[in-house]
This record gives structure tokens, C-alpha cells and sequence, in this order.
């Protein structure tokens, strides 16, 4: 299992006045399975193309298990990308594209005979070797370029939005095929996605990348709860944040004063708490509870969006629809932020 | 899915339709009616005005063509050579021309564009006039050498319009995808690039060679006369009045036209044989 380390990974273009990807350190543990987050054109790709060899960085280091990859090209370097759109090569048949890289090597014929067919069977097209790529469908593509990949067991496997083409449906069923062959091989796999729900449903751990640089390198758990930030937090669907002042294990703000969990830092000014977590309506009055006005209120079948208002500060509560049915519009309610849904931002 | 693909290529192959059929014959007549009356020419011997047919036949024209006295073999062989190699020359820089023209957007591409469309634009005889002056000072006016480059003024646009507009179509990513699947950049070129664009290039390659095959003026001009080419030869015998001649090497002159519009016509309707062996590799 190959590790890789990027070392202040950096790749400027010529005209451009920031850098496409800046200053990235990252380490990915060899076998996981780990995603690079961030909204197009964030420099995502950008890092994958760099690690597969396809583009060479400005400045900074790019180590396969602690050996500098940066001097081998990329059809030496044991790290095989696969991109967004699938690009078999239309003139050959379905075999041909998954056996492309053993015919590079120049391997016998019949051990790539083999080869292509344990692959057909691993990605269930079993009947489809002769095929054309133009007589498959999205998905199938999109598994025949999977397997032409794995064919070479290469010891890291970069994926670039590798479902974003097809419907939710396949892209799920793609995700589990994805996921059983990661168990199954132990390849390092390193996947560009701009779905926070497939990077969380995938990965072990989870690399937010925002205009080129690296904000959050974290599991997904920590990324929703104990964001680094508050543009990492917005990423992660954070929408409450309040302004205020941080004292010994409490935080003063215009909601009143709440007590926080050992666990967070009581430095900083913004308090956030994630929508979900909110309760509202409790008749007891527990410690960090207070009244506000229910200004708006939304039904979105499987939630109900909750606008909540005291004095200047707005804020939403995501409730399930039979705990929020009661509450009228423009009544007062009693709102409890559980001690453990609280996170200050720096 | 698969039954509807073929049932429509068996559709296109089997009826052709009546206005199909229609200009089928009518570019079939245009394009060789008028070569009817050569092929009569190159075998007669007196073919005066009132007469349909020549009133005596003879192959007195194809013997001289034939024969050690006449410059035609010879001129055959310099023509042949000159188109080859200006062929070649125009894919050489051609083929990265029209990747760079086809992929890339930058700044002055616009001038380039102009630049290289300019021959076909300003009248040939212009172009050749300027260059004779500046041939005969590199000493290139009058060789064989001279003419192969000069023949590239009017060819190359051919081939670098022609491959820009197959690079415009074409994902360059394929290549990023085969290197990082493991080949060697000479490898990505001949089992990825290659395929792709070899249409296009047989098209570009066909229009270089039968643009070089027909210059008249540039050869004339930078030849100096001691670069003989067949439509060198042509003119000088039907300027000579020598009708039977004539017609014997305009039939020797249009043979590779033929040959290539044949080749060249499977192409374009994208039935090729060579591609699909070359898909065989």
C-alpha cells in the first residue's frame, strides 16, 4: 500500500494572477480512500493531474511512499487516472480499451486475453468484450474505464469526477461497485468530486480545496461539526452563525450566554450550530435555551425549514415535519442548542 | 438498440434515392464528359471540324509518350517526387500547426489564421513574381529544391485549414488518458492520436498532393525551365497545337486524381478500409 505525500504543492499559470492550486501539504495514508472536495474550477483537478504525472507543478513535492514521483513521467509512474468523461477510445472494442495498458507493456497476448476477461467479470460485463464503446450505455463506459484502469493494478488510483456524468441512480450503484473494489484491492484511491454527499458517503477522509488551497483536510464528521473555518463550514451546509465574545467555557452573544463543551476552544468570535441540531419547542427551560420568533416556516416533505428570529440575529432549524406541524407562524418558541452542537470559529 | 444502428447503415447502402441517383449522374457527367474528347484526341490521327469521330486513328501519341525521345516519363517522375515530398513536408508542419490553430486559443491567432489563408487569397502569380527575386538570391530559383517550396505556399493552407478543423473536434484528454494508462508519448501518437485524426489527414494530404500536382505558374516561374512537370509539358504541346499529345498526357495527368478522388471519396462517406485496419492494431 503506497502512501502519497504532497509537499507545498503549488501550480501557477503564466497570465494568471493566482496561483490554480497554492501551497497544498497533504498526506494520504496508502489504501484509504480519499476525496478532494471543492466547487468547479477550485483546483481539484488540477492536484489530481499533478499526481498522475500529467502536469508539472510550479514548485513543491509530490512523494509516492516517501520517494519524489516528480522526474518519472506519467506511464511510469504507477498512478493511473481516470477522467471525468470516461474517454475510451471510440475506434477500439471494448476488450481492447481494457487490455490498452497491457499492450503498452507489451505483454503476451494471452495473458491480456485473461487479464481483460477477470476485469469484464469484476465489473459485471461479462458479455460485452466485443462491444464498441458507443454501444454501451453511460454507466457500462464509465465501468469499462474503471477497469481499464485497475487492469494494471497500479498502486494509486486517481479518480476525476468520476460519476458526475450519469443519474443518481447508477451514480450510487457506481459509488458501491467503487467501494466493494476498494475493499477488495486495497488500492490507494484518491477521487476529485464536487458532491459533498458522494465525498462523505466514500471517503475515509475528506480534503476541501477552495480556490487552490487546501482549507480542511479532515473525516467528514469533523468537517460537519468542528469546521476550521467559516467558509468551510458554509461549504458543509452551515448556516447559523452568530456574532459575540468567548469567555472561560462560555460565549456571550445576542441569543444570551451559552456554556460550551469542554471539548471546544473558547477563543474566537462567531458561534455556529447546525440547523439540524436545534430543538425547538421544548416546554422545559434547559441551560442554553432561550424564546425567539418563529418568522417563516417551509415543508420540504422529508424536513421543515424553521426561519427563526430574536432581536437582529436569524437563524434556521431543520425539524421533522411532525414536530413542527403545531407551531404557528409568528408565535413565540422556546429554542434549546444542545451544549454538543455548539462550535466556535476562529 | 443495436438491431436500429444497422438497420439504418443497410437502409443508406441498399436504396439510394431518385435525386440521389440524379446528381450521382450529373456530377459523374461533369466530371467526365469533358474528358471524353482527350481520351478521342490521344488516339486519332486527323480529327477536323464537321467530323463526331476522328476520320483515322492512330496510337502515333502514345507511342511518343512512351518513347526515350519525349520528356513525359521523365516529367511523370519530377511531378510524382515534387507532389510526395511536398506532401509530406505539409503534414510535417501542418499536423502542429492545426493542433495548435484547433486546441489552443492565444493571442495573434487571428493574424495566423490570416497569414496562412493569404496564398489562397492574393493571386498566385503576384506571390511568384515577388519570390523569383528572392529565389534567385538564395540561388533556389531553378531547382528542384526551390520548386518543392515554393509548391508549399499554395498547399500548406490546405493542410493546416484542414487539420485545425479536425484538432477543433478533438479532446485532447484522450492522450493525457493513454499516457497515465502507461504509453510512451511515440505510443499515445500511433494508437490514439493517429486513429483519430487519420481521416483528416488523408483528406489534408489528398487536396496537398493534387494542388502540387496541378501548379503551372509556380514551377514555370521558379523553375526556370529546368523543372519540368507534366502540366509544364501539357502546355507547351496543346500551346503547340498538338492536340493528340495532348490528350495522351492529360490522361496520364488526371490518373492520380482519379485514384485519389476514389480513395479519397471513401473517406468522406466514411466507409474506409484503411481506417478500419489501422482500427485492427
Amino acid at each position: 500500500m503506497t502512501d502519497v505525500s504532497l509537499e507545498k504543492l503549488t501550480k501557477a499559470y503564466p497570465g494568471q494572477t493566482r496561483p490554480a492550486v497554492n501551497d497544498v501539504s497533504m498526506h494520504i495514508d496508502g489504501g484509504s480512500l480519499t476525496a478532494l472536495l471543492g466547487p468547479s474550477a477550485c483546483g481539484k483537478s488540477t492536484i489530481l493531474k499533478m499526481i498522475a504525472g500529467l502536469l508539472p507543478p510550479t514548485s513543491g513535492d509530490i512523494r509516492f511512499a516517501r520517494q519524489s514521483v516528480l522526474q518519472l513521467p506519467p506511464n511510469r509512474r504507477d498512478a493511473v487516472m481516470v477522467f471525468q468523461n470516461h474517454l475510451l477510445f471510440p475506434y477500439m472494442t471494448v476488450g481492447e480499451n481494457i487490455g490498452f495498458g497491457l499492450k503498452m507493456r507489451h505483454e503476451p497476448k494471452k495473458d491480456i486475453d485473461r487479464a481483460v476477461g477477470r476485469m469484464l467479470e469484476l465489473v459485471q460485463l461479462e458479455d460485452m468484450g466485443t462491444r464498441k464503446p458507443n454501444q454501451l450505455s453511460g454507466g457500462q463506459q464509465q465501468r469499462v474505464a474503471l477497469a481499464r484502469a485497475l487492469i494494471l493494478r497500479p498502486k494509486i488510483l486517481l479518480l476525476d469526477e468520476p460519476f458526475s456524468n450519469l443519474d443518481a441512480n447508477l451514480r450510487l450503484e457506481m459509488q458501491q461497485l467503487l467501494n466493494s473494489l476498494h475493499q477488495e484491492l486495497g488500492t490507494t484511491m484518491l477521487f476529485v468530486t464536487h458532491d459533498k454527499e458522494e465525498a462523505v458517503g466514500l471517503s475515509s477522509k475528506i480534503a476541501l480545496i477552495l480556490n487552490g488551497t487546501l482549507r480542511q483536510y479532515a473525516s467528514a464528521t469533523v468537517l460537519y461539526g468542528q469546521p476550521k473555518d467559516e467558509d468551510v463550514a458554509r461549504f458543509f451546509g452551515a448556516r447559523n452563525f452568530v456574532p459575540g465574545k468567548c469567555g472561560p467555557g462560555y460565549f456571550d452573544c445576542a441569543l444570551g450566554r451559552f456554556t460550551l463543551p469542554e471539548s471546544v476552544s473558547s477563543t474566537g468570535r462567531l458561534l455556529t450550530f447546525r440547523p439540524e441540531n436545534i430543538v425547538v419547542g421544548g416546554d422545559n427551560i434547559l441551560e442554553n435555551s432561550f424564546h425567539a420568533t418563529l418568522a417563516s416556516k417551509q415543508f420540504l416533505g422529508s424536513q421543515t425549514v424553521l426561519g427563526l428570529q430574536k432581536g437582529d440575529i436569524f437563524f434556521e432549524a431543520l425539524l421533522s415535519p411532525q414536530i413542527a406541524e403545531p407551531l404557528q407562524e409568528g408565535s413565540t418558541v422556546s429554542v434549546h442548542l444542545p451544549q454538543r452542537s455548539l462550535w466556535i470559529l476562529g | 438498440m443495436l438491431m436500429q444502428t444497422n438497420r439504418h447503415t443497410e437502409n443508406s447502402r441498399d436504396g439510394l434515392s431518385g435525386p440521389v441517383w440524379f446528381s450521382l449522374i450529373l456530377l459523374v457527367s461533369w466530371l467526365v464528359l469533358p474528358l471524353i474528347p482527350l481520351a478521342i484526341w490521344s488516339v486519332s490521327r486527323s480529327w477536323y471540324f464537321p467530323d463526331i469521330i476522328p476520320s483515322a486513328f492512330s496510337l502515333r501519341a502514345w507511342n511518343y509518350v512512351f518513347s526515350n525521345t519525349s520528356d513525359v516519363l521523365p516529367a511523370l517522375g519530377v511531378t510524382t517526387l515534387i507532389a510526395l515530398c511536398a506532401t509530406l513536408l505539409s503534414v510535417i508542419i501542418g499536423l502542429p500547426a492545426g493542433r495548435a490553430l484547433g486546441l489552443y486559443q492565444f493571442r495573434g491567432k487571428a493574424l495566423v489564421e490570416l497569414l496562412i489563408l493569404a496564398p489562397t487569397i492574393v493571386p498566385g502569380i503576384a506571390v511568384a513574381l515577388g519570390l523569383h527575386v528572392v529565389f534567385l538570391s538564395l540561388g533556389l530559383a531553378g531547382s528542384y529544391l526551390g520548386v518543392l517550396i515554393v509548391h508549399l505556399i499554395p498547399t500548406l493552407p490546405y493542410m493546416v485549414l484542414v487539420m485545425a478543423g479536425v484538432f477543433a473536434n478533438y479532446n485532447p484528454d484522450t492522450e493525457a488518458q493513454a499516457r497515465s494508462l502507461g504509453a510512451s508519448a511515440i505510443q499515445t501518437f500511433f494508437y490514439v492520436t493517429l486513429p483519430a485524426i487519420l481521416p483528416g489527414l488523408l483528406i489534408g494530404s489528398l487536396f496537398t498532393f493534387l494542388v502540387s500536382w496541378s501548379q503551372y505558374i509556380l514551377t514555370l516561374l521558379i523553375g526556370g525551365g529546368r523543372v519540368v512537370t507534366l502540366p509544364l509539358l501539357l502546355f507547351n504541346f496543346a500551346s503547340a497545337g498538338r492536340n493528340d499529345i495532348t490528350g495522351a498526357i492529360s490522361m496520364i495527368y488526371i490518373l492520380p486524381g482519379v485514384v485519389l478522388l476514389l480513395l479519397g471519396a471513401r473517406h468522406l462517406t466514411g466507409r474506409s478500409r484503411a481506417v478500419e485496419s489501422l482500427r485492427q492494431i
